[in-house]
């Protein structure tokens, strides 16, 4: 589940051996074409593409709590107005869709949260939303939301700091006779 | 050229010994400078070539790793500066931590670049009710927002005005720099600086073996030695390589900007022409080149 | 030939005098040697740790030898005290006086530059310092000029009293025309050098505790009150040993001098109470640390009203006449106004001055016994040097050691009958 895989690295991190950024997607991906080197969606294990399950079965577009499968994720994304089908396209499960129906592919994930989040979508697009790797002066690297934010629940958990610096402390006393 | 310590187990160095490295120094000192410059950035090419040649060796014989020590020029074009989102900080240290590593720090007497002050958001940027030693078990606590504070590399720096020997001075790039083997440990540039920003080898630096970081710059994280006078360089080693300081690739929830202030395209004009913008003491006219901002 | 035969009998003569004392003298200097062995095991400690083995950390990074170099400088300024009515007004008693006044500069000089050499971090990169074969920051840097003013201040008062003494000895006068210019210019840079010492803490707009226009002022008062007590208290002691004479007069109106220098440092110091109290900015905290406490951290309140109360003590002593005619009150102010200067200046101005740090942060200070002892060695390296030069400028001020001209102008051998006298071992 990407919530567990998200938390595992964030709170795993450390320093310089912090994990680096996954690599990123080869030219081809839809990203390209915006000039944007993003690695690949930060999918759970096995779970892509959803079609080899969901090409056989009916859609229910009824709104209802899921308990067959999807049931470990825990929607706290205004659910109060949104559910799955929402963000995930009823007959192409495969593609998110946009508030007009346009289809996207998950490496574009970041047009469907851009909906909602426009500035942040401008930021990020900038460099100066979510963490930056990479050259100064030369490729960014950049991360999908995802890679920072579950979807489901984007609030981030809060995090152990590091430990906290050693207060200045006199030395212990000594005589000092010796050289 | 300052000698290396030997060996980092080796505690109880004679005392002879550095008495007469002490002296053999003070006297190689006259001597090297009856030849021409002395300050490591007044020397010719070939010189400091030698001389960083002649660190390397002994950086590699103390520490048994290959050291090597870049004298990367300032790019031209370039003017660094930086800029830390304060509505993201979570205060989790994992900045302090990686300079230290990425620099070379000392682990003990232990030696940190980076200062996170915790504060109320009742209160705001208030840094005589702040708390750098705050030490919950999760970040960021409810009510509080945190203020990493380090070198500002400022445009108009106390510090450098102040170095009776000229032993720091501000690059062509931005970066206010020390000369480590020039430092003659007074510390008025300590008293100097309005951000705390300057730390002090009180003893000799240790690092533990095999978390020495070997590619160093020679006005960067080379290993210093007691009685000298250090701090943030931006990461010289890696921002003049094109790269990211240590810190802002750590950062989790990326509130660290770096870039070239003359690249219009670069992330740091972006929040600058964009975003609210603050500095530390500004009323101080030291202009730092270190920007606080809010994102959201 | 006959100038290095008159210096070489100098040489001995000075050698002799310093080596022919009686048990006092020789308690003294056993007293001062020891100490400065003391001194000199602990900076070697010091050396070999690090400066980790002071008190001193990043948050407060400058401390008891700090503050002991600039009551020192005060110290050495306040020579002028003496000289300005000598030669400026030709008030002959005070004249009498003013070469002790100019060794006690050289003493205090010396300690200055010892403390500064204790203090830095790579004392063996001194000569980083020394153009041309350092790089001097001048004229960009307060410490740069300090260097330069101090030692310039040392060389001048060197020469001028070696001159004196020396042709003292050799039986002729002084050279006027060299020596009262050089006076005269030693009056404003004993005002400089004291100015840009404090121009040195001035200067930092980082520290809002010194950066106030009144601090070169106040550090001229408190060094023009503090630094002829010690002289008041040599002139009475050579007067009870040795041959030497003053008048009465001379030593009250140093007093009174005195008083009125302290009248002045009291009054900058209500000033700077009432701007930082009325004010009540945020700068307050300095000053609030050093007179209340901040907090649970009181660890230099004690010292603020000790302070006061030796400074107010001392004024009221030597304000009022009768006080200051009395050789007990007389002594009692000489010391209460130097403890009470050299605690307001030392640790009460550096460290109400670092605490709290930049970032807000307190760390308590006080000296640790390693700097104690570095202090106390200096201390005696100056009181020894102070000594020696004394023992042998008295007898030449008394003229108890100088060539017998009358035995003719060759016999450069034979010292006068008085010489002999007091250059005899004991």
């Amino acid at each position: 589940m990407p919530a567990v895989f998200l938390v595992a690295r964030m709170a795993g991190g450390v320093g310089g051996s912090e994990a680096p950024p996954p690599p990123a997607a080869p030219a081809e991906s839809p990203t390209a074409a915006e000039r944007l080197e993003i690695p690949p969606p930060p999918f759970s294990e096995g779970i892509f593409p959803c079609s080899s399950c969901h090409a056989d079965l009916k859609v229910n577009r009824e709104r209802r709590p899921l308990t067959q499968m999807h049931d470990d994720v825990q929607l706290r994304h205004d659910e109060q107005h949104r559910w799955c089908l929402d963000c995930h396209d009823a007959t192409n499960r495969d593609r998110l869709h946009l508030a007009s129906g346009e289809l996207v592919p998950f490496e574009q994930s970041y047009l469907l949260c851009g909906q909602c989040h426009g500035e942040k979508l401008r930021d990020w697009r900038a460099g100066v939303h979510g963490r930056r790797t990479g050259y100064w002066n030369g490729p960014k690297r950049y991360l999908l939301c995802a890679h920072c934010h579950n979807p489901h629940q984007p609030r981030f958990r809060a995090l152990p700091p590091k430990p906290a610096p050693q207060r200045p402390e006199r030395p212990k006393e000594t005589i000092g006779w010796l050289p | 050229m300052a000698s290396v310590r030997q060996d980092p187990e080796d505690a109880g160095a004679p005392s002879r010994r550095e008495f007469v490295s002490c002296a053999a120094a003070a006297a190689a000192g006259f001597l090297l400078t009856a030849c021409g410059p002395k300050r490591l950035v007044e020397m010719p090419k070939e010189r400091l070539r030698a001389a960083l040649r002649e660190m390397e060796r002994q950086y590699s014989e103390a520490y048994g790793t290959a050291v090597t020590v870049a004298d990367t020029k300032a790019l031209p074009g370039v003017q660094f500066a930086y800029a830390l989102d304060l509505s993201r900080c979570i205060g989790c240290r994992r900045c302090v931590y990686a300079c230290v590593e990425e620099n070379n720090q000392s682990r003990d007497p232990q030696i940190h670049w980076i200062r996170v002050h915790a504060m109320e958001k009742e209160k705001g940027v208030d840094f005589s009710h702040s708390d750098p030693y705050y030490d919950p078990k999760e970040v960021p606590q409810e009510g509080r927002f945190y203020v990493p504070v380090a070198c500002q590399q400022c445009e108009n720096p106390p510090c450098v005005k102040v170095c009776p020997v000229g032993a720091t001075w501000k690059e062509e790039d931005g970066i206010v720099v020390i000369d480590y083997d020039w430092c003659i440990g007074c510390r008025y540039c300590m008293a100097a600086c309005p951000y705390g920003a300057r730390h002090f080898n009180w003893a000799e630096p240790t690092i533990p073996k095999g978390e020495l970081n070997p590619s160093t710059h020679y006005l960067g994280n080379r290993p210093r030695r007691k009685g000298v006078v250090e701090k943030c360089t931006f990461c010289i080693q890696r921002s003049r390589a094109g790269r990211y300081p240590a810190c802002v690739e750590v950062c989790p929830v990326g509130a660290r900007k770096f870039g070239n202030l003359l690249d219009p395209e670069s992330e740091i004009r972006y929040i600058i022409e964009r975003k609210r913008v603050l500095v530390l003491k500004e009323d101080l006219g030291t202009v730092p080149r270190f920007f606080y901002f809010y994102a959201t | 030939m006959s100038t290095a035969r008159l210096f070489a009998r100098f040489t001995t003569g000075s050698l002799q005098l310093v080596l022919s004392g009686n048990s006092t003298y020789w308690a003294w200097i056993a007293f001062l040697l020891a100490l400065i062995a003391s001194g000199s095991l602990a900076y070697v400690h010091q050396v070999q740790a690090g400066l980790g083995v002071t008190a001193m950390r990043d948050p407060v990074s400058w401390g008891f030898y700090i503050g002991n170099f600039t009551f020192l400088v005060g110290v050495a300024a306040a020579a002028v005290v003496l000289v300005i009515p000598a030669y400026v007004y030709d008030w002959k008693p005070i004249r009498q006086i003013v070469v002790y006044g100019e060794l006690l500069a050289v003493s205090a000089i010396v300690m200055c530059l010892l403390f500064v050499l204790v203090d830095i971090g790579r004392p063996e990169r001194f000569w980083h310092l020394l153009p041309p074969v350092g790089h001097l920051n001048f004229p960009t840097s307060l410490l740069a000029w300090d260097v330069l003013v101090l030692n310039v201040y040392f060389v001048l008062n060197f020469a001028v009293v070696t001159h004196i003494l020396y042709r003292a000895f050799s039986g002729r006068p002084y050279v006027k025309g060299v020596v009262v210019p050089l006076v005269l210019v030693s009056i404003p840079m004993a005002v400089g050098i004291h100015t840009v010492t404090a121009f040195l803490y001035n200067g930092l707009a980082a520290r809002p505790y010194w950066n106030a226009s009144i601090l070169a002022p106040q550090f001229l008062a408190s060094a023009f009150c503090s630094g002829p007590a010690i002289l008041l208290i040599l002139l009475q002691l050579l007067r009870r040993f040795t041959r030497f004479e003053i008048s009465d007069e001379a030593i009250w109106k140093i007093a009174e001098l005195m008083a009125y220098a302290m009248f002045f440092n009291l009054f900058l110091h209500g000033v700077e109470a009432f701007k930082e109290y009325y004010s009540a900015t945020e700068h307050l905290l300095y000053t609030r640390y050093w007179y209340q406490g901040l907090g649970e951290h009181r660890a230099m309140v004690p010292y603020a009203w000790s302070a006061v109360a030796l400074n107010v003590a001392a004024f009221l002593l030597f304000i009022v006449p009768a006080a200051r005619r009395h050789w007990v009150t007389l002594n009692l102010g000489c010391l209460a106004i130097y403890a009470g200067v050299y605690i307001e200046k030392g640790m009460g101005l550096i460290i109400p001055g670092l605490t709290p740090d930049p970032l807000g942060e307190i760390y308590e200070y006080y000296p640790t016994l390693v700097e104690l002892r570095v202090a106390a060695g200096v201390f005696s390296v100056g009181f020894l040097v102070f000594t020696l030069m004394l023992k042998v400028a008295v007898p030449i001020a008394l003229g108890e050691f100088r060539v017998d001209r009358e035995a003719g102008v060759d016999d450069l051998d034979r010292l006068s009958p008085a010489s002999r006298r007091a250059t005899a071992p004991a």
